[in-house]
């Protein structure tokens, strides 16, 4: 039996498969599974693989703090593998890299999350990149504090001339130390946790941890709940795919196309407001179900708000695609190879525009979905003008199904409580970027023991950093623009 | 022929008008500080030093046609060097501790520091993490707060014109 089938049948207990150190060498050894994530508790190293559309997890004890390093097969693994030993002090054996990701040497402890952090002081280590050869090559440093507005991160260039060689983010400078925030409260009240992960997913991360807290209790949320989940999701997926669209718009296209574009972005968060109370819709997911229900008004201001956007969009699209300055500009700019993106365990619209057919709304935390016979647009080409063509089609796919949604929301309660109980629960799914997984342990108390939250971004930078090699260095905003690249939800 | 939406309806709001007391205690404040005046318009600079991001998709929407916060002479510069006042958004982490430090002593003076969001205000939800020291004030004083997670573009708007005509 290979690792891959093993891991297929159910597990002895909970969701979770506890292997022995000759399984997880076997495991490790056989990439065919893709890693999704990689996180620790004391003395454990955990791990969630994607299979199709569904999730494997494992675990396994590591006492004296080590265990098979998974990054040799799997370049998913090498960033999870550095931040786990950062926050638990688990150290991969046989890892290639073993420089710190999270840790920049500025927290008062060491391991933070280990059960035995030590103290720790002294000035902070110059952080080690990667060498790149080349001819008269120069270094061009940008960061942490990123042209524009938006969150930190540090890219170290090595250019040749105008053109990028290598490109290597350092992030980490938006860790706030989440998953130690979250331990010993009850899932209600750690859910403004995964809602502040990362306000392009907000809803995602929520409805994933969620989902993961209902598991773990036996919980069914209630249909009208479950609907509405999925409406909040499909507004967030087309909001943030218009704010890609015009951000794109706004570096490459004209002007006025651009202002359009956050204009219809405008239109779905002032609906929003009205109809959820929140622009961005965050606290609004909650485990159990869902914290407002939507009042007549709020059914009618979005639909209205959809209708607009049915007028609009369609002509914004061909006027987009239509416009060959920016077409130019993106046309064979950042191949990403399914392959590659299949390395990487991408998910969401770029791996989508490189023909690899994931999403997790195919997935089992599919519902209401399976009842809406969802067509996901695919368009193979890898590059940056697939990125922008494959998110203008979802909005296109997201209104359609925000109508039928809308015109079909079940009755009844919104909300039911969760019991008071031990358990595991782990769910997936898609945010705008790609796939969110929530998972989480709970005492016998109904108190969370542990928990992980994994975001896209994990697979987004080492794509992005691929792209950038041998791209134009003025091209390089264009480029990073339409992966959706985001960085607090990577660093926790 | 059809003219285009945008030249059909109005779409920008009437700008917000801050209160009296706001403006009123950021002057009190700006004189007990004697701090040379800016002018009518600011140059500003946002630094996201942890947050989730949510305020500053809300900054970026200021900037669209229903908010128009370039026709208020207000705008965005990239480098500290070239701002009046520092947007300062999320719990200060502590590795971005330095770089905002850093962001400070780079403004001219005088500049402002402003709070953007529950985060920046006080840690928000962040608050008593090993990683984060909290509000920008574990940091440096803020001149202005302006609470919310995040706060609305509005807003947003209303603190900084608040600012304006404090100084003005």
């Amino acid at each position: 039996m290979t690792p891959a089938e093993f891991l297929r049948q159910p597990p002895a207990q909970g969701p979770t498969h506890a292997l022995t150190e000759p399984q997880w060498e076997a495991l490790a050894a056989d990439p065919e599974l893709p890693l999704l994530a990689l996180w620790g508790e004391p003395g454990v190293v955990r791990a969630a693989f994607q299979d199709g559309n569904a999730l494997r997890l494992v675990a396994l004890a590591a006492p004296e703090g080590q265990y098979p390093a998974l990054s040799p097969a799997r370049p998913a693994a090498a960033l999870f593998e550095r931040a786990v030993h950062d926050l638990w002090a688990l150290e991969p054996v046989g890892t290639q890299d073993g420089r710190p990701w999270l840790d920049h040497g500025r927290w008062p402890v060491l391991n933070p999350l280990s059960g035995r952090p030590v103290r720790h002081g002294g000035a902070p280590p110059q952080p080690e990149f990667l060498p790149a050869e080349g001819h008269a090559l120069h270094r061009l440093p940008l960061g942490p504090i990123l042209p524009g507005i938006g969150e930190p991160a540090y890219l170290h260039l090595a250019v040749a001339g105008e053109a990028v060689v290598r490109m290597e983010a350092r992030l980490g400078y938006a860790h706030k130390g989440v998953l130690a925030l979250m331990p010993g409260k009850s899932p209600r009240a750690a859910a403004r946790f995964p809602a502040r992960l990362q306000a392009e997913a907000t809803v995602a991360h929520s409805l994933a941890f969620a989902l993961a807290a209902e598991k773990a209790t036996g919980t069914e949320p209630p249909p009208r709940a479950v609907v509405l989940r999925a409406v909040m999701a499909e507004i967030e997926r087309l909001s943030v795919h218009l704010h890609i669209w015009a951000q794109v718009l706004a570096l490459a296209g004209p002007p006025a196309l651009a202002d359009q574009a956050a204009l219809a972005r405008e239109t779905m968060l002032a609906a929003s407001q009205i109809a959820f109370g929140h622009r961005l819709l965050m606290d609004r997911v909650l485990p159990g179900g869902v914290a407002l229900d939507l009042e007549e008004r709020g059914l009618s201001i979005l639909r209205d708000a959809l209708l607009l956007l049915a007028e609009d969009l369609p002509r914004l699209a061909r006027a987009t695609l239509r416009h060959a300055g920016l077409v130019e500009a993106l046309t064979g700019l950042g191949v990403i190879p399914p392959a590659l993106a299949q390395d990487y365990t991408a998910g969401g619209p770029v791996a989508r525009a490189s023909g690899v057919m994931v999403d997790a709304r195919l997935g089992p935390d599919a519902s209401p979905y399976d009842e809406l016979e969802l067509e996901i647009p695919l368009h193979p080409e890898g590059d940056a003008a697939a990125r922008l063509r494959q998110r203008i089609a979802e909005t296109a796919e997201s209104r359609r199904l925000l109508a039928v949604m809308l015109d079909s929301l079940p009755d009844g309660p919104i909300i039911t409580p969760l019991p008071q109980r031990g358990g595991e629960g782990v769910a997936l799914v898609e945010g705008p970027h790609g796939p969110c997984m929530a998972w989480l342990a709970l005492d016998d108390g109904g108190l969370i023991r542990a928990a992980m939250a994994r975001d896209p971004a994990w697979a987004l930078w080492p794509l992005a950093e691929a792209a950038a090699a041998g791209a134009g260095l003025e091209q390089l905003p264009l480029l990073l623009a339409g992966f959706g690249l985001t960085m607090s939800g990577m660093d926790l | 022929m059809k003219l285009p939406r945008l030249l059909t309806r109005p779409i920008a709001q009437p700008p917000p008008h801050p209160s009296a007391q706001l403006v009123g205690d950021l002057a009190a404040r700006l004189e007990a500080s004697a701090r040379r005046r800016l002018g009518r318009g600011l140059a500003l600079r946002h630094i996201g030093t942890g947050g989730c991001d949510g305020c500053a998709l809300e900054l970026i929407a200021t900037r669209n046609l229903v908010h128009e916060l370039e026709s208020l002479g207000l705008r965005f510069v990239d480098s500290p060097r070239h701002a009046d006042a520092l947007l300062v958004s999320g719990p200060v982490t502590r590795n971005m501790r330095e770089a905002l430090e850093q962001a400070r002593a780079a403004m001219p003076e005088p500049g402002f520091v402003v709070a953007l969001g529950d985060c920046a205000v006080d840690g928000g939800v962040f608050k008593g993490s090993y990683a984060v020291e909290g509000g920008v004030e574990a940091v440096m004083p803020p001149d202005l707060r302006l609470p919310g997670c995040p706060p609305s573009p509005r807003q947003v708007l209303e603190g900084l014109l608040a600012l304006v005509e404090a100084q003005a």
